[in-house]
């Protein structure tokens, strides 16, 4: 593919812009919302390689990583009900009972 | 019997054993010191069986080692626990089992209703089978076990009464003065042991074995070192100079230890090494040298502090001290056999002094006890006219007086005479002779005048005891008059084993029975002795006549100031009242130690404690903690509990490990 780069920069773009809002975002759901961005970013650069070097090993592989997103987004959110059934909120700079 | 005599030291282990474990439960007083008594009485049976069993020997067969167990064989190096019989170790064994047996029995009676009375018992017999045990020995390394352990014994006894302060004050003294003189022993030893080794292959702790290869060591030289050292170990052991302040603070202890022990036995240990190590100590003309000027300096300077005494056990000790001296003038002219004959008869009528200072000592307790006085029972101020209120105890106690101040006749004459003698005519010293003789006689003559100061205050003149308790005052019971009795009659006759030739009276069996042992020695020192004429019978007979007059000049000067005219003393200090002083104060040589070595040794643990422990070692440790403590004070931090903080953290990780990767 003579625009692979395209692929792989719109991909890294997807990926920086998932880890800011990981890192500056407050309301957790938003954060959850960025990880999956994250994981997208992931998913498109597999394709485009698997593409680029005619493997189909990077397709199957978007498979397990979409499997694995799911699952986590249930589990996140599961946490999230409990810890909104202590604290009434789902800040993240409320998450500071595990400091000693 | 020659295999039995494991024995010997047997009996008292288990007598201590016994009464050490099961004491306490004991209750029964006779009980408890009979086992101790027993165990040492057979001892003294099982040595009896030994004597005369050599007795019945030729002289030349009269040799006898028996090996126990083998006990350590490392390389070349070859220490078993071996006894070893011949005529000197039979004489020792005999006067401490039988010297022994008789405390034994007095202290059932001396130390009755006292509180730890099981422990006096099994101390006693641990110290009996210690000194046993250094009698016995027939190498250096079992011969410093029963050192080392009459030394424990010594603490542990003079401490017996260790809830006074000053008991546990003096048995600290002497055990930390005894290690001292320890040190000198191992360093003779060590130098002995390896000199012999390594210049000619003869690697050997064993008496024999070194008197078979005594002939490869030189006159002088190691050997000077090696027997200067050993005798650094008996200065400390037998309370010689400068090792001997321990030896009148001793007296803390009950009076039956002062009399075993610090009389009779422990304290003749290092003449009795001396006397084993004869052939050692002859091929050094220095050390014996030495050995003679510390023996007569000892017994002088003794001497003079023990006539100033007013506590009459104090006055024993210093004479113990003094009769020490003699005994190292002996051996130190090469008389061997005469120290140890002195050794013999300074432990018949010294022991039997003490343990009449102890009737009369514990006379005046009960009598002051019974007036609930205060007064010094030890205090011969507070004694006078004894002898009508004990009998007994002040006949035996006068023979023992006349004995030691040498009355011809008594046992205590013939010992001291013949050293006497052979300070003066010994083919040794050269020009000392006469100057050795002349500090022994006025030591003689000193002798004589503060034995009878103390016999005379205390049992002539007027009863200067409190009138009230005068009645009180008895003799003391059988189980102690027993003793004195037999000790009494043992110090009046027990000289006549060794009657010199020149008075024609009887053979000397005493020098012939102890030729074996020194003959060897005796050769060595021909070799160097000054061949002087045969010393004449006339000035052998002058000189005994001399040393009569002293011993009465001494006595008279003591009946005219104690008896006739007892304002003279107090005339008398007053006249020299620093001399007094001085004197009274045991020439302040307590003092000397202290600021030479006691307050140094002080300063530098407080230094050590303070500067070095405190500071540097807490230091360390506690510095150690802080810099932990400071490191987590800093490190806590990167635990927050905030989500950011922890995915930035991951980012940041990410970025640093891709990266190493990128830029490797």
């Amino acid at each position: 593919m003579e625009n692979l780069n395209s692929y792989l920069i719109v991909s890294s773009i997807l990926f920086s812009i998932g880890t800011i809002g990981v890192l500056t975002r407050k309301n957790a759901i938003v954060i959850f919302m960025c990880v999956e961005m994250m994981l997208n970013a992931v998913n498109l650069t597999f394709v485009a390689l698997s593409r680029h070097l005619g493997n189909l090993d990077g397709q199957i592989f978007v498979f397990f990583v979409m499997t694995v997103a799911a699952a986590e987004a249930a589990v996140g959110l599961a946490l999230m009900i409990a810890f909104y059934n202590n604290k009434e909120s789902i800040d993240v700079e409320d998450v500071n009972m595990m400091k000693w | 019997m020659f295999d039995n005599v494991w024995l010997i030291p047997f009996f008292p282990l288990v007598g201590f054993l016994i009464n050490g474990l099961f004491g306490k439960r004991i209750k029964n007083e006779a009980v408890i010191g009979g086992i101790g008594t027993l165990m040492i009485f057979m001892s003294f049976l099982v040595s009896c069986g030994i004597l005369m069993q050599m007795i019945g020997l030729p002289p030349e067969q009269r040799l006898f080692e028996k090996v126990v167990f083998s006990w350590i064989h490392s390389g070349n190096f070859k220490a078993d626990m071996a006894f070893l019989i011949d005529p000197l170790s039979c004489v020792m064994i005999m006067v401490v089992t039988g010297v022994g047996s008789l405390i034994h029995l007095y202290s059932i009676g001396y130390m009755h209703g006292e509180e730890g009375f099981y422990r006096f018992f099994a101390y006693l017999n641990l110290f009996c089978m210690s000194m046993l045990l250094l009698v016995l020995g027939s190498n250096m390394l079992v011969m410093f076990i029963g050192w080392e352990g009459v030394g424990l014994c010594s603490y542990l006894l003079i401490g017996y009464y260790f809830h006074k302060k000053s008991a546990g004050d003096a048995a600290k003294k002497a055990f930390v003065m005894n290690r001292v003189g320890d040190f000198g022993f191992l360093v003779g030893l060590f130098t002995l042991y390896w000199w012999l080794g390594s210049n000619h292959n003869v690697w050997t702790i064993n008496f024999m074995e070194i008197k078979a290869a005594s002939h490869l060591l030189p006159y002088g030289g190691v050997v000077t070192i090696a027997s200067l050292c050993f005798f650094v170990g008996a200065t400390g052991k037998s309370a010689q100079i400068p090792l001997y302040t321990w030896l009148p603070d001793a007296m803390e202890g009950p009076t039956p230890v002062s009399a075993l022990i610090h009389a009779a036995t422990m304290v003749t240990a290092g003449v009795y090494m001396i006397g084993r190590m004869s052939f050692v100590f002859i091929k050094s003309p220095d050390t014996m040298m030495v050995v003679a000027v510390i023996g007569a300096a000892t017994a002088i300077f003794a001497a003079t502090i023990g006539t100033a005494q007013n506590d009459i056990k104090r006055v024993l000790a210093y004479s113990t001290v003094s009769q020490l001296g003699f005994m190292f003038l002996a051996m130190g002219v090469g008389a061997f056999w005469a120290g140890i004959f002195h050794l013999m008869t300074h432990a018949f009528f010294k022991a039997c002094l003490f343990l009449g200072s102890g009737s009369v000592i514990h006379a005046m307790h009960h009598a002051l006890h019974h007036g609930h006085l205060h007064d010094d029972p030890q205090d011969m101020r507070n004694m006078g006219g004894l002898k009508k209120y004990l009998p007994v105890t002040f006949l035996t106690f006068f023979v023992s007086t006349l004995a030691i101040a040498g009355i011809p006749g008594l046992s205590g004459f013939f010992s001291k005479d013949e050293i006497l003698w052979q300070a003066f005519s010994n083919p040794y010293q050269g020009g000392l002779n006469i100057v050795l003789w002349a500090i022994a006689a006025i030591a003689a003559c000193f002798t004589a005048f503060y034995m009878f100061r103390l016999v005379f205050m205390t049992f002539f003149g007027e009863c200067r005891i409190n009138p009230k308790v005068k009645d009180h005052l008895h003799e003391s019971p059988a189980v102690i008059t027993i003793p004195l009795i037999v000790l009494g009659t043992l110090a009046l006759v027990g000289g006549f084993i060794g009657t010199p030739k020149i008075l024609g009276l009887l053979p000397n069996y005493f020098e012939k029975w102890l030729d074996p042992v020194f003959e060897l020695a005796n050769e060595y020192g021909s070799k160097y002795a000054q061949h002087t004429a045969e010393p004449s019978h006339a000035l052998e007979m002058g000189l005994m006549a001399f040393s009569v007059v002293v011993a009465l000049v001494g006595i008279g000067i003591a009946f005219t100031m104690y008896v006739q005219n007892t304002g003279l003393p107090k005339k008398f200090t007053d006249t020299f009242p620093a001399l007094h002083r001085a004197v009274y104060n045991k020439w302040y040589i307590d003092e000397l130690y202290d600021y030479l070595f006691v307050n140094p040794c002080k300063a530098l643990g407080r230094f050590l404690w303070k500067g070095f422990d405190v500071v540097v070692v807490d230091g360390v440790v506690n510095g150690v903690a802080n810099v932990v403590m400071a490191f987590s004070g800093v490190f806590r931090f990167i635990q927050s509990g905030y989500i950011y903080n922890y995915a930035w953290s991951m980012a940041f990780g990410v970025v640093v490990i891709l990266g190493y990767y990128v830029f490797k």
